[in-house]
């Protein structure tokens, strides 16, 4: 990287781990910029859960100053990217698909490599709304069209409130490996998924791949508003691709990273004063930092591979 | 589509898509509107003015703008399926800001992989509405101005179907105007100055427009003039400034006023040497001095800059701003809010150095009643209309940036009708270093360059500072209405982040009110100059006449201050960051701003002049006692029956459904939310924020406001809001300032003034002097708060001018007064929530329970204003605060909630909205009347629980100031005894489905609803 490129982000690196010369630290790629607001709390998600990471602005991986091929995992964080002008998302899919680095490459293609090669991509709120409008999710055709797409919510507003999800047991996701239900906020006005024909919401099932559901507290599926904040078709709050290494939602699990975080927090300490200080959501990151070192551990040739710099 | 040169795109819903923005407006139209539409159908709409080849037009909005599951798209012409009769289309006026379309340009350039023009207008959004009735046009544009715009931004076309759909697309003006006027103030009679002031809206009176003529006839100007080569005449951008400069937004001339002032109840009379001065900076002056002397120097910087500043820990400073944006959000409720939410965060943005992190939002709103009936005056918005609009406003200004807002109020009263008032606050961090140097300092010196950055300029906000200055009629002007436009905002707060860390921006300022005059005016002022050439300054679009630009209020800019050697370095960082730069000018030291256009004078003003130069002002006041009584109240009143329509008051209800409208948690680190506890829906006191994830150290943030209770004791109602917010910092776990000598325990404080126009005159304001004699009082318990707590005044604002005249009648606003206060907290986890925790638990009230039902919602419901308003008792209050202190201290107080708007009924209802399965049983102990017990609004007081095995260490430490009232119970029912008798039974549900169901979230969810008797 250039000094300039280093004086453009915002390293966030752990100090928990020891970096030895087999265990490199696992990197995950935040990007910011244009209306992007959840980046901080996102790399203080990784940092808490023993990983690295750097917070980028989008404009330094389409100029090419940044590789994404250098990181573990690449994160689009929530926000109001260009002020959801267009549809949320869309413009900023719009560069993903359409702008060329300087490698010739559109960022898509090179998105497109670096799952290939193993690496993981996540997209929140936001994030998400943009991995569907590029075509990731769930892209079954593999030609990085939209099979679903993420519009206003069915009550027409913007809202912020607290959900219970529960994770599909036959998710292909390894951020939700070992976890059956989850609380998180929702803070958007785009979340109701709507899915482009039946064949597409079968494959959906069947495959597993709506890997979060909005549920009550029992933890059985609800249409329900406000349990459903949004009317999401098949009440789906997250998906997968196939290959599971694309993951998109709309909570956020970077905002439930202390038991602070939570509106019921106070009352949960009196009842249990030993409650754990830590929130559900860092459990998600917990899971990819462990999950990407123990694949390095037993695969260290696509470990290495992740290295190459394009 | 006449015009040949351009495209137009419509997204039309696929068949089967629900189209909720069209039902919304059809139900709208039949509730609010009486307006039967049929089914309604919305498309987005582009005009694209960039030469397109036929293949580009399509495959740019089928690959673009179309969302091929939701929509399908229409290209150059319109796609009208028979059923639909009428048309609306909505475009936004010519040089209105229009993100969407900017959008699309920035969209259609990585399409296409060209360099666009993108920073001036080629495409340009609007949408249509197909209406399945055929309504008379009359009605469409009822409305189309009531639901769908304002006709101060947007042009509306509406017509029928059948004759084909008329479009419309703003024209760029004409050609540039570099005309500068003179303007001959000689000889000019006084009727004719004050005409000249009256229709330039420079908002200056006689004395002030004969200042300006003396100045300028002088031998001695007119001499430097000639010598310079001015003219004799001041020109129009002189006048312009000097109005700017001098208007009360920004010189604050009846804060800074001698005040000749007379209490006749008391006899006593005194001369107030500026109420700014003795009350607000006195009581500061004298905060600092007790906190000096104990240790305590965390008062950095007050007063003197956007934002006041004080010392969080060794590394960084919090910031805190809080301003009003009344006037715009009259006019444009939608448009005065979001620029007001995304103007005040300019204000931490560009304090010092610049470059703070922003890390929350507060808003406080006035408004009439949503369910007004009366009559509206011309130009008079409904209230309900305002309250839409404003609270859309700072969703968009709040959410869009990633500042989450934490806390506020909303308060409604008949005489906000005509004006509201829209509190901003924003609460920051910056470094107390930046590239090595004092971050909060501003330091300018000759031949630095000044930078503007951010968004260009056009008409919008002209006249915004003089505007405001004055009431509001029906012939506001158009132009002072300015657009926010949060992305852009966004871009330049991101690049200002970076460019100060580097050390690229010697320091910065927001253009907010006067945009560059004011700026740079100010600015100048550090290295005593500035040139100006304004021909260097990018333009929206062209026809703008030199004043013009340089009094733009066209928002989302910053004016820098950079040293020639950082501008490469700055403009590299700039094209990286998609932000604008422009190098319009140079800072001097040679006393004078200058300002060009094309190496033409277009303004030279002496600095001196500008901003000492402004006669100040002799006020009259004088205070009468208003004639007051305590009503009777029809004897036998159920006290369960009234604590249900108490909960449902529109000044006590639930306010749930705006609150999750706001991103309230963006960032993680909210850990005191609005609404709290298991049912996500128990009210809070203030908000608690940690300022990052290596600590747990972060900020309680409260306001006090209570309006109403100044229509009895103005002095009271002061105390009493200041008193109100401390008490809610107590509340959550905040402890007073300066008790232990070098606690660091910071208090930072913003005052917002908001009165009617109080200089007297005896035709149209005979009650004048009343009013400023208010006024008087409201300062003089502020400065009496603020010493007796310790707690220092950082920065504030007032607005003086909050009346609305239109057909001969005005609609003034009471004397309001709002205290933002913000305090360090040390742990956020041992932040202290309101809601009842665990069956078992002891209930205590805490403080002292008077005769005080003056101003109370109580007598309100039965439409009478009292007496006996509650009064402040500081020495009473204090004690309490520090035990209850030192109580939090120790982790005795499991939930604590302050007493309010009420009284004590109303707070223990409260302490049950977190879960439904609590209940409490409680006796009440007191001598006073059962409903004055329950309901008494008297200040200084808490619900408090306390576990089973602490009761012991609570009451010894309390010491008398807490009294038990009985016990958590988890049969989810609230039960009261007072001499012997049960006087509230009611079932914690029911309870909370009255609050839950009051007026503010049946108006959110569009009810309409009918006036109260």
């Amino acid at each position: 990287m250039s000094n300039q490129a280093e004086n453009l982000t915002t390293q966030m690196v752990s100090g928990q781990e020891p970096k030895t010369n087999n265990e490199k630290p696992v990197h995950a790629l935040v990007l910011t910029g244009f209306g992007i607001n959840c980046e901080e709390e996102l790399a203080a998600a990784y940092r808490l859960a023993g990983g690295v990471a750097t917070i980028v602005h989008f404009n330094e991986v389409l100029s090419g100053q940044t590789s994404i091929h250098d990181y573990d995992v690449l994160n689009f964080p929530g926000g109001f990217s260009f002020g959801d002008d267009l549809g949320s998302g869309v413009v900023m899919a719009n560069k993903v698909r359409f702008r060329k680095l300087p490698s010739g490459r559109t960022l898509l293609e090179e998105i497109g490599a670096f799952i290939q090669a193993g690496g993981y991509v996540v997209g929140i709120c936001n994030g998400f709304q943009m991995l569907v409008k590029m075509g990731l999710l769930p892209d079954f055709a593999g030609q990085q069209e939209r099979e679903v797409t993420l519009t206003h919510n069915a009550s027409g507003r913007y809202e912020d409130r607290w959900v219970r999800l529960a994770v599909n047991p036959n998710n292909r996701s390894p951020f939700l490996k070992g976890l059956t239900s989850l609380e998180v906020p929702v803070r958007h006005g785009e979340g109701r998924l709507v899915i482009r024909d039946e064949a597409i919401r079968s494959r959906i099932l069947a495959e597993g791949l709506n890997c979060l559901t909005y549920c009550d507290s029992t933890g059985c599926e609800t249409a329900e508003y406000p349990l459903n904040p949004n009317g999401a078709e098949l009440n789906c709050a997250g998906l997968t691709d196939t290959t599971g290494h694309v993951f998109g939602l709309m909570p956020h699990p970077e905002a439930f990273l202390s038991l602070y975080n939570h509106p019921d927090w106070a009352r949960r300490k009196r009842l249990d004063p030993a409650a754990s200080e830590e929130g559900d959501g860092l459990k998600l990151f917990r899971n990819i930092v462990e999950h990407i070192r123990q694949t390095r551990a037993t695969q260290p040739t696509e470990a290495a591979a992740n290295q190459v710099s394009l | 589509m006449s015009n040949t040169a351009s495209h137009t795109i419509q997204l039309i819903p696929r068949p089967g898509q629900h189209d909720g923005e069209g039902a919304r407006v059809a139900e709208a139209a039949r509730r609010h509107l009486h307006l039967l539409t049929g089914a309604v159908q919305t498309s987005a709409v582009y005009t694209v003015r960039y030469p397109l080849t036929a293949e580009q037009l399509e495959s740019f909005a089928a690959r673009c703008l179309q969302d091929p599951l939701l929509n399908d798209a229409a290209l150059d012409q319109w796609a009208v399926a028979p059923a639909f009769k009428s048309y609306i289309l909505v475009a936004k006026g010519p040089g209105v800001t229009d993100d969407e379309g900017t959008s699309a340009q920035n969209a259609l350039q990585d399409f296409l992989g060209l360099d666009l023009d993108i920073r001036t207008q080629h495409i340009f959004s609007k949408r249509l509405y197909l209406l399945e009735n055929e309504l008379p046009e009359v009605d469409l544009r009822h409305l189309a101005e009531e639901l769908l715009g304002n006709k101060l931004i947007n042009r509306f076309v509406v017509g029928h179907t059948a004759q084909g759909i008329r479009d419309f697309t703003p024209q760029p003006g004409g050609g540039a105007d570099s005309t500068t006027h003179t303007i001959r103030l000689e000889n000019l009679t006084d009727a004719e100055l004050l005409q000249l002031s009256k229709e330039n809206v420079y908002a200056l009176n006689l004395e002030e427009m004969q200042a300006i003529r003396d100045y300028y006839y002088s031998k001695e100007t007119q001499i430097s003039r000639a010598e310079a080569g001015l003219t004799p005449d001041p020109t129009d951008c002189e006048l312009e400034i000097l109005a700017q400069t001098w208007s009360e937004h920004c010189k604050h001339k009846e804060f800074a006023a001698v005040i000749r002032y007379r209490n006749a109840v008391t006899g006593e009379e005194k001369e107030v040497d500026g109420l700014f001065k003795t009350y607000i900076k006195g009581a500061t002056s004298e905060v600092d001095r007790l906190l000096r002397a104990n240790g305590n120097d965390w008062l950095i910087k007050v007063f003197s800059d956007n934002a006041g500043a004080v010392r969080i820990n060794k590394d960084s400073l919090f910031v805190w701003k809080v301003e009003t944006h009344n006037s715009p959000s009259a006019i444009d409720p939608y448009g005065g809010a979001i620029t007001g939410i995304l103007g005040n965060n300019r204000d931490p943005l560009a304090t010092g150095i610049g470059g703070a992190r922003l890390l929350f939002n507060t808003n406080v709103l006035c408004f009439g009643p949503p369910n007004w009936a009366g009559p509206l005056l011309t130009g008079q918005l409904h209230p309900r209309r305002v309250f839409e609009g404003v609270r859309k406003g700072i969703e968009d200004g709040g959410n869009k940036s990633g500042v989450p807002t934490v806390n506020g109020a909303i308060v409604f009263d008949e005489r906000y009708r005509g004006k509201p008032l829209v509190y901003c606050g924003t609460g920051a961090v910056l470094p107390m270093q930046l590239d090595g140097k004092d971050a909060w300092e501003k330091i300018i010196d000759a031949g630095d360059r000044i930078i503007m950055a951010g968004g260009r300029v056009g008409k919008d906000g002209i006249h915004g500072a003089t505007f405001s200055s004055i009431e509001l009629d029906e012939a506001a002007p158009a132009t002072a209405v300015q657009i926010g436009s949060p992305i852009t905002q966004k871009l330049a707060m991101d690049f200002l982040l970076l460019a100060t860390r580097r050390g690229l921006i010697k320091c910065s300022t927001d253009n907010g009110a006067g945009g560059l005059s004011s700026s740079v005016g100010e600015l100048a002022g550090i290295s005593n100059g500035a040139t100006v050439e304004l021909e260097r300054v990018p333009l929206k679009y062209p026809g703008l006449r030199p004043w013009e630009i340089f009094l733009s209020e066209s928002q989302e800019r910053f004016t820098l201050v950079v040293e020639p050697a950082k501008l490469a370095e700055l403009h590299a960082l700039a094209a990286e960051m998609e932000v604008e730069l422009s190098d319009i000018g140079h800072f001097t030291d040679n006393g004078r701003l200058d300002v060009t256009f094309d190496g033409q004078p277009v303004a030279s003003l002496a600095l001196e002049f500008l901003h000492e130069g402004v006669p100040r002002k002799v006020l009259d006041a004088e205070w009468q006692l208003p004639t007051l009584h305590e009503p009777k109240l029809p004897a036998s009143l159920d006290a369960t029956d009234l604590l249900l329509k108490l909960l449902g008051a529109l000044n006590i209800c639930s306010r749930e459904a705006v609150i999750r409208q706001y991103d309230h948690e963006v960032k993680g680190r909210t850990v005191v939310k609005p609404l709290m506890g298991r049912t996500g829906q128990a009210p809070q006191d203030a908000a608690v924020v940690q300022f990052n994830f290596e600590s747990w150290e972060g900020v309680a943030v409260s306001n006090g406001i209570l309006p109403r209770y100044g229509d009895i004791d103005p002095y009271q109602m002061s105390a009493g809001a200041f008193d109100e917010a401390v008490r809610q910092i107590i509340s959550v776990g905040g402890k007073l300032p300066n008790l232990t000598p070098g606690d660091g325990i910071f208090w930072s404080v913003n005052d917002n003034f908001c009165v009617p126009d109080s200089v007297y005159d005896p035709v149209t304001n005979p009650d004048g002097k009343q009013k400023l004699a208010a006024l008087v009082q409201l300062c003089e318990a502020l400065r009496d708060m603020c010493v007796a707590y310790h707690i220092p005044l950082t920065s504030g604002k007032d607005s003086m001018k909050n009346d609305f005249k239109a057909d001969g009648q005005k609609i003034s606003v009471p004397p309001t007064v709002l205290y933002s206060m913000t305090a360090l907290m040390p742990d956020v986890r041992r932040a202290v929530t309101s809601d009842f925790k665990a069956p078992g638990d002891v209930v205590y009230l805490l403080g002292d329970t008077y005769d005080e039902l003056g101003g109370s919602e109580l007598y309100h419901l039965f439409g009478e204003l009292g007496q006996h308003v509650p009064h402040v008792r500081p020495e009473e209050a204090k004690d309490l605060y520090q035990k209850v202190g030192e109580a939090h201290e120790q982790n005795l107080i499991l939930s604590c909630h302050d007493l309010s708007d009420g009284g004590l009924a109303v707070a223990v209802a409260e302490s049950l909205f977190g879960d439904d399965q609590l209940g409490a049983e409680l006796t009440l102990a007191g001598e006073l009347p059962t409903l004055t017990e329950l309901f008494s609004e008297s200040h200084s007081r808490f619900v408090a629980t306390v576990a089973p095995e602490d009761v012991v260490a609570f009451e010894a430490l309390m010491n008398g100031r807490a009294t038990r009232l009985g016990i958590v119970t988890d049969g989810g029912r609230l039960v009261i005894r007072h001499q012997e008798k049960v006087v509230v039974d009611a079932a914690t549900t029911e309870l909370r489905e009255a609050w839950s169901n009051g007026p503010v979230n049946r108006v959110m969810a569009g009810e309409e609803l009918t006036l109260q008797a």
